[in-house]
């Protein structure tokens, strides 16, 4: 009876694993990272056409296969992501910076400022995505310049929506009150006081931005409204796929498209582990 | 009441006003395109099907000689006056292309938004009600998986395995190719809409899945349910009447919420399967520089989108009883 | 007389995740031995916001995610194990919690009490405990936020008496409270425990505990630092602990002295955040 026992009911499971949510930050760097360089270093050999080599299923020679003009389906893929991953990088931070400060001059530059920037995100946020993408494209002619711009230009909503609502509570916070009672400067209090509560949310929603930026990317690409036919980009491989289903060559679309999942998803994955190592909060799953 | 009324009458006009924004930035944007519709179009063989008015109306709309802001205003008023202007593509009025158009979409996109949203919500109560447990890891690997798959790639994957492998399905198309528009069934206006609505569903559900399994995290750790569970209260019955009800709420918000993205993944969707819907239209006309139909659509569209947002905060305030009896103001 | 409950070295603590990749174990209690006879009331006193309410999560055996209890709890005489936690509570077992966001904000009252059954006797048996602590059936078409703080108290223990409680935790039953309101509350508690019932109090008032209850044990920092009859707090010599001195002097009638800080003010802070985030 007196015999101790564990009345304790889930307990923590052990290990760190905030350490292997580091090292996977890493590991998954290091792979976009050698998906880019690849995909540099290939962009002759995605080009390169030989009509004796084309229509081969995937085999030995050409693991992902080759097309109707007999360019290696591997290379293409890889020069495809790696262009993928520079215009998401691009986009994604352009969309973050403004982002960043439509959303700090909406919470801290009065009320008319507020009302502006507020009906922009709404107005933004009302437009499907894919379709504002379109229309920026167009205006921009098309083209790498046109997808840039419209991916650039689109997705800062929601991310400035998220900054402005986290400086508004910030602006009640006892320290910054009292910082402001003191006469610490407004600047003085923005960058040393708010800029640091910020970062964490805003380096979360920067990187999963991209996996967003890839996606629509791709998706106006496929549609014909971004990068041009003779890019070696994802969405004009899967365009042109499209036309070579019904007869079977099935590796034209499968493989292209699984990388760019592969990607997106270790983009996000990224995302998701920095959310949490900011965050303590959501840190128990 | 009164203040639901008035509450109301806000939001109706800030929605008019979004709408006025959509139209003045679609406009500016396609002004600003250095792909000249006029060259596009009216150089083919569009302008001599036109009757003269038209050709008239074209060139006021988008003559080069006239200055955009008066353009604009024309369009505007016309648009006040319910005429959206004449597709340069389709010569008709861009108003009945749309209808016609949606109409062909509604089905897909009815069918999408319901099942995605159901399908949803379940999926994310479960994962927020088992949360770090199993159901919870397969739901959040779903989630993850297909909120990194682009919708046009799962179509053609799901056009791959269910039309060309085991024919199953047609590879395109609202109706059979080359059938009488009679003899059309309404079945096969169903087989046709299935791989496109499944599509939109299966990317629908991730996002309203993760939303609502955050919410339900945030419910399950409440005061509420602890002290449910104090009270003996079986976890079953804690996730039916407490966690349900709860989670019901935001998830009116989400669900209108997830319009936009529907929409937005026809256009994408409709395009790999060829079928005849708003997204397709949408695509033509950007491609063909039909400006007016552009134009056309992105307003219609908004105008779903803000009005699905109106539903929402309706709904919403007369389901939360904090709001409907005016305790809480939103 | 056996006591309802027996608590022996009960130590109760969570895990806690620091900025940075550091983990450490927090203890809310360390080595807490208790007993709660029927028709008595027992009070555990803590600092505001130690987590005190912790002690009641694992009595009841609805302890948190990444939080632990280990020891002996015996109830009944029985050891008191996760499937018997779960069969008595709601049945014998009780909790009175701190307060309206104990009740779902989108349930009346009424389906609330009931917990979803339909049955005559059970309404019959709801209606009967609301109206014992003043409140009509209208009580039952209200929601939550349609009570006042004193309603909503009384709801609360109305929710502990629609069956036959045996045993009653009440985690700070009184914050928020007028001195008369709080008076009756304690009233409630002394009638209830008159019917033969155990209570158990967790408060961070001392005044409140040696009003209500027989016995007091006063813990700080997890420790357990005294342990006796309200009756001998009345005088301060023969309190051991500084602490304990220093929250009697700090009593109105012992003249309201300021409370030296026992320790550095750190823990306060530390802990409230763990009480808003009991969760974890």
């Amino acid at each position: 009876m007196n015999e101790e026992w564990n009345i304790g009911t889930r307990e923590a499971e052990p290990g760190n694993r905030r350490r292997r949510m580091g090292l996977f930050l890493v590991c998954a760097g290091l792979v976009l990272l050698a998906v880019m360089v690849s995909g540099i270093l290939l962009d002759g050999a995605a080009a390169e056409t030989d009509f004796s080599r084309k229509n081969l299923a995937p085999g030995a020679g050409h693991l992902f296969g080759t097309d109707w003009m007999g360019r290696d389906m591997l290379a293409r893929t890889l020069a495809g992501l790696s262009l993928s991953i520079r215009i998401g990088v691009l986009t994604a931070a352009v969309s973050a910076a403004v982002a960043l400060v439509l959303g700090t001059v909406s919470a801290v530059g009065g009320r008319k400022a507020d009302a502006v920037i507020s009906w922009c995100i709404d107005l933004v946020m009302g437009i499907p995505h894919i379709l504002l993408v379109m229309l920026i494209s167009l205006a921009f002619g098309k083209g790498v310049a046109g997808v840039t711009a419209g991916v650039a230009l689109s997705h800062w909503a929601s991310l400035a929506r998220v900054i402005r609502g986290e400086i508004l509570q910030l602006r009640q916070a006892p320290y910054i009150l009292t910082a402001q009672k003191l006469g610490v400067s407004r600047m003085r209090i923005a960058v040393r006081h708010m800029f640091p509560h910020v970062f964490p949310q805003f380096l979360t929603g920067l990187i999963l931005l991209f996996p967003h930026a890839i996606l629509h990317e791709s998706g106006v690409t496929f549609l014909g409204f971004g990068l041009p036919p003779e890019q070696p980009a994802i969405g004009v491989i899967l365009s042109e796929s499209m036309q070579y289903l019904t007869t079977g060559k099935w590796w034209l679309a499968l493989f292209p498209g699984l990388s760019l999942v592969l990607v997106v998803v270790l983009f996000a994955m990224a995302g998701e582990r920095v959310r949490k190592l900011t965050d303590p909060a959501s840190f128990h799953e | 009441m009164k203040h639901r009324l008035w509450f109301t009458g806000k939001k109706l006009i800030r929605m008019a006003l979004l709408l006025l924004g959509v139209s003045i930035v679609t406009f500016l944007l396609m002004s600003a395109s250095p792909l000249d519709p006029l060259q596009t179009n009216v150089g083919q063989a569009a302008l001599g099907s036109m009757s003269p008015e038209q050709i008239a109306k074209l060139e006021a709309y988008w003559g080069v000689d006239t200055p955009p802001l008066s353009r604009y205003i024309g369009w505007l008023l016309d648009a006040l006056r319910g005429n959206l202007g004449v597709s340069l593509l389709y010569r008709q009025p861009v108003l009945a292309v749309i209808g016609e158009r949606l109409a062909g979409s509604v089905l897909v996109l009815l069918a999408a938004w319901v099942i995605s949203g159901v399908l949803g919500l379940t999926l994310g109560i479960l994962a927020g009600a088992f949360r770090g447990r199993w159901p919870d890891r397969v739901i959040r690997g779903y989630c993850l998986l297909i909120s990194g798959t682009p919708a046009f790639w799962l179509a053609i994957l799901l056009l791959l395995i269910f039309s060309v492998w085991l024919g199953w399905l047609p590879v395109g198309l609202s109706v059979p190719a080359g059938m009488e528009a009679a003899a059309v069934t309404f079945a096969d206006r169903l087989r046709h809409a299935v791989l496109p609505a499944l599509t939109l569903s299966i990317t629908g559900v991730a996002n309203i899945a993760l939303h609502t399994r955050e919410k339900m995290i945030g419910v399950m750790s409440s005061d509420y349910v602890l002290f449910a569970r104090a009270r003996g209260e079986s976890e079953r019955a804690i996730i039916l009447r407490h966690g349900f009800r709860n989670v019901l709420l935001p998830a009116i918000t989400l669900q209108f919420a997830s319009v936009s993205e529907i929409i937005g993944g026809s256009v994408l969707v409709e395009q790999v399967f060829s079928y005849p819907g708003l997204g397709q239209a949408a695509v033509t006309a950007g491609l063909g520089s039909d400006l007016p139909l552009l134009l056309g659509i992105t307003v219609v569209t908004a105008a779903i989108v803000f009005i699905g947002n109106l539903i929402a905060d309706l709904l919403y305030g007369a389901a939360d009883p904090r709001i409907r009896k005016g305790a809480v103001r939103r | 007389m056996e006591p309802i409950l027996r608590i022996e070295h009960l130590s109760v603590s969570f895990t806690q995740y620091d900025r940075g990749a550091r983990r450490r174990q927090r203890h809310v209690v360390k080595n807490l031995s208790l007993a709660v006879m029927p028709g008595q009331i027992a009070a555990v006193v803590g600092a505001s916001g130690s987590g005190k309410s912790l002690l009641a999560h694992s009595i009841l055996g609805i302890l948190p995610y990444n939080s632990r209890a280990e020891g002996i709890i015996l109830y009944d005489g029985e050891p008191l194990t996760q499937e018997r936690a779960k069969a008595l509570r709601g049945r014998e077992i009780f909790l009175i919690p701190q307060g309206v966001t104990y009740l779902d904000p989108l349930m009346k009252v009424g389906p609330q009490l009931r917990k979803g059954r339909k049955d005559a006797g059970t309404e019959e048996r709801c209606r009967a405990a609301l109206l014992r602590y003043g409140l009509g059936p209208e009580t039952e078409e209200l929601y939550p936020f349609e009570l006042s703080g004193g309603m909503a108290r009384r709801v609360l223990i109305a929710s502990a008496v629609t069956e036959k409680p045996r045993l009653i935790i009440a985690d700070e039953p009184t914050p928020g409270l007028d001195a008369r309101s709080a008076k009756r509350i304690l009233g409630h508690f002394r009638e209830l425990a008159d019917e033969g019932t155990g209570i158990l109090v967790i408060t961070h008032d001392l005044e409140l505990a040696l009003t209500v209850a027989d016995e007091v044990t006063v813990f700080y920092d997890g420790e357990t630092i005294e342990q006796a009859k309200a009756a001998d707090f009345e005088k301060v010599e023969n309190l051991r602990h500084p602490y304990t001195r220093a929250l009697w002097h700090a009593m109105p009638e012992h003249g309201f002295r300021v409370m030296p800080d026992p320790e550095d003010g750190k823990q306060v802070q530390r802990d409230n955040k763990n009480e808003s985030g009991t969760d974890v």
